[in-house]
């Protein structure tokens, strides 16, 4: 997916590939602008000019076994696939609820947009049933969105995500705007509405620590690619990709010994040029010169856990420790 | 409702303010008005006419404070003096023999241009990136174009050269004015001219204010996500991304209401409407004060009026007006 920007094409996500199973929470997690929230707008089709997929392809299994791919879905049948089976809680709830109507009719008007046998009342009726199920009572139905808060707001366009019992909902940075107790809450919400509706989840964020509690699977993307992906233990507690060390670093840990706070030194580099080889070997402490000649491709480094990085193959010498499953962590 | 009465409170004071400074600007000028003009005139001037200048005036002997109140209580009747032009019509009647036209041709003119220019503005901006967007410079320069100059080609195109439209009046002369099927044609007939030069001298600013708040609008998120919900693109475009760019546009469309009053001066001219523009010029020619004052003040109250009008519609379309502030 590329932004055209008038200093030239901003290589936003490259060569990203990724399984959803049903039913799963897959966290997404990575720095500002690594690409988390193109990813997830091209994978629903949101993307505006000046964003073009360059390449690629989103393939949809159904339950009963026939695949799609969304990228060549004709309007007709994008549209009738939105929400349905797909549905988005955007970045910031603030600004994705309509200002003008009530949080109720937003709740309202999918409903009539894809089910044309119900009748007002059984929308009615609907609506505050899912508001009520996620902690909104029945006469906020009737409320504008600037009349509720920002947890609420968030919790209405979660009712909004499952008005139609949708397949996956992609999550983008949920509770980033909230403050730590209703975070925690929203979060605990989501998670029990999984285990009633059984949807899939996309939940992307910055914040690795928090994925472990969350997550079943947790993918890491740095500079618009993939660099680690795997069960959401494993990634937590032996990071394969020096990327992901870092993340998890740079937050203080609440339990267990102390350790050096590393963070990640220097910035995200400049997706319009990235520096040749991998990526993050400017920034980099286990980089060899290899890093700045060759790109490393994602290899499964431990079963069912893949990372791009050369320190797994063959040219580096032995693995860093922090790297390995013997690393500290 | 309290914010709306704190707005029309706030409106009465101004209008009050603009009535005070209609009485006090005669009086500030050097020496009388009514006795220059009537020394400009070489006293040909009857002495009637003079005794109605100076009560148009209120300068009718006694305190500032007494004239003033007899002024407010001359206009609480409607009472704006005579005109000197039209000696002896009260000014009030030449005010209301003019604004029904002016109200009819410029105020019809100026809600179709904001109907079609806010539509089109909306579909500009949805399909923004395709071919239409190789007209905009065009509507740029239609708002360049002034008024007069609409009228003038319009004129020439379709009154001289090919004679299908008539160019001035308001009615042809050879039907009774009256509420019959053929009076209602003619004007209609007459009108379209001068409908056509206001519509198409105003219609850009509508387009392009309407475009530029859509283009911002569609770039929120609550727009991307009634798009991801799946509704027809008619629904989005409307009660989600216009719905909402249309808010920072109701001021510059009731202040343009405000303006219908006195803002076609020029329109009228040309056309010889018998509205408040033509009353107007001819009250600048020839010096008739009470009129010029009549017709300003209604034009100061007609913009009162339509920003009244603006906060109705604000409060009637967001919610978020309508919270206590
Ligand atoms: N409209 C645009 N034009 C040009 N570049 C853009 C545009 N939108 C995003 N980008 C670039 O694409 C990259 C990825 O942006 P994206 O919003 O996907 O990041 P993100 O991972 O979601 O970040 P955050 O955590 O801040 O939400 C960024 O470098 C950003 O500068
Ligand atoms: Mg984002």
């Amino acid at each position: 997916m590329d932004y055209l920007t008038g200093s030239g094409a901003v290589h936003a996500v490259d060569g990203v590939s990724l399984t959803l199973r049903r039913g799963e929470i897959l966290g997404l997690a990575g720095e500002s602008g690594s690409g988390k929230s193109t990813l997830a707008n091209a994978v629903a089709r949101l993307l505006r000019p000046p964003a073009v997929v360059t390449a690629g392809s989103v393939t949809y299994h159904r339950a009963d076994g026939s695949a799609t791919d969304l990228l060549r879905m004709g309007k007709q049948e994008l549209r009738r696939f939105r929400w349905k089976e797909l549905a988005v809680v955007f970045q910031s709830a603030m600004n994705s609820l309509n200002p003008v109507t009530t949080v109720g009719s937003q709740v309202d008007d999918v409903l009539r947009a894809h089910d044309r046998s119900m009748s007002t009342v059984e929308r009615r009726d609907r609506a505050v049933e899912l508001l009520r199920r996620v902690g909104i009572s029945a006469d906020r139905a009737k409320s504008y969105p600037h009349e509720l808060s920002g947890g609420m707001r968030q919790r209405a366009a979660i009712a909004i995500a499952l008005a139609l019992n949708p397949e996956i909902i992609i999550m983008d940075e949920p509770t980033t705007a909230l403050d730590v107790v209703v975070q925690r809450d929203i979060l605990r919400e989501i998670k029990a509405l999984r285990e009633e509706y059984g949807f899939a989840v996309v939940f992307i964020t910055h914040d690795l620590s928090l994925l472990l509690s969350m997550a079943d699977r947790i993918a890491v993307m740095y500079a618009g690619q993939l660099v680690e992906h795997g069960a959401a233990r494993d990634v937590h507690d032996h990071p394969r990709h020096p990327y992901t060390l870092g993340l998890l670093r740079s937050f203080p840990k609440l339990r267990g010994p102390r350790e050096e706070l590393l963070g990640i030194p220097g910035t995200p580099p400049d997706l319009r040029d990235l520096p040749p080889g991998c990526p993050f070997h400017p920034r980099c402490r286990f980089a060899v010169d290899a890093c700045s000649a060759e790109q490393p491709e994602l290899t499964e480094v431990h079963s069912g856990q893949w990372a791009a990085c050369l320190a797994h193959g063959p040219s580096y010498g032995p693995v860093p420790v922090e790297l390995s499953a013997g690393g500290s962590r | 409702m309290r914010y709306l009465l704190r707005r029309l409170g706030f409106y009465l004071i101004t209008a009050w303010a603009a009535i005070t400074i209609n009485f006090l600007i005669p009086r500030l000028m050097p020496g009388d008005p009514v006795d220059l003009m009537v020394a400009r005139m070489n006293g040909q001037i009857d002495p009637d006419a003079i005794a109605a200048m100076k009560r148009a005036f209120g300068l009718t002997g006694g305190s500032l404070w007494s004239q003033y109140w007899t002024y407010l209580g001359n206009l609480a009747h409607g009472e704006l003096g005579r005109s000197i032009t039209m000696y002896p019509t009260e000014v009030s009647s030449v005010i209301g023999g003019a604004l029904p036209w002016t109200l009819g041709l410029v105020g019809i003119a100026t809600i179709i241009s904001y109907v079609i220019g806010t539509g089109l503005g909306v579909v500009a901006a949805w399909r923004r990136g395709t071919w239409l967007d190789s007209i905009l410079p065009a509507t740029t320069f239609l708002q360049a174009v002034p008024y007069f100059w609409v009228a003038l080609a319009l004129v020439m195109v379709f009154g001289v050269t090919l004679s299908w439209l008539p160019v001035s009046g308001a009615y042809s002369l050879d039907v009774e004015p009256g509420f019959t099927g053929d009076f209602l044609g003619s004007m209609a007939y007459h009108a379209i001219l001068p409908a056509i030069t206001i519509v198409v001298a105003s219609i850009a600013d509508r387009v392009m204010g309407m475009r530029n708040v859509m283009v911002t609008t569609l770039g929120e998120d609550y727009v991307t996500m009634a798009e991801a919900k799946g509704l027809t693109s008619r629904r989005v475009m409307w009660a989600y991304a216009a719905r909402n760019a249309i808010l920072p546009n109701i001021t510059s469309f009731t202040l343009s209401l405000g303006f219908v009053v006195g803002g076609s001066v020029l329109t009228e001219i040309v056309f010889s409407y018998p509205g408040i523009g033509s009353v107007l010029l001819k009250a600048v020619e020839n010096e008739d004060f009470p009129l010029m004052q009549g017709i300003f003040l209604i034009i100061s109250l007609a913009v009162l009026a339509a920003n009244f009008l603006a906060d109705l519609c604000y409060v009637a379309l967001d919610p978020r007006t309508r919270q206590e502030a």
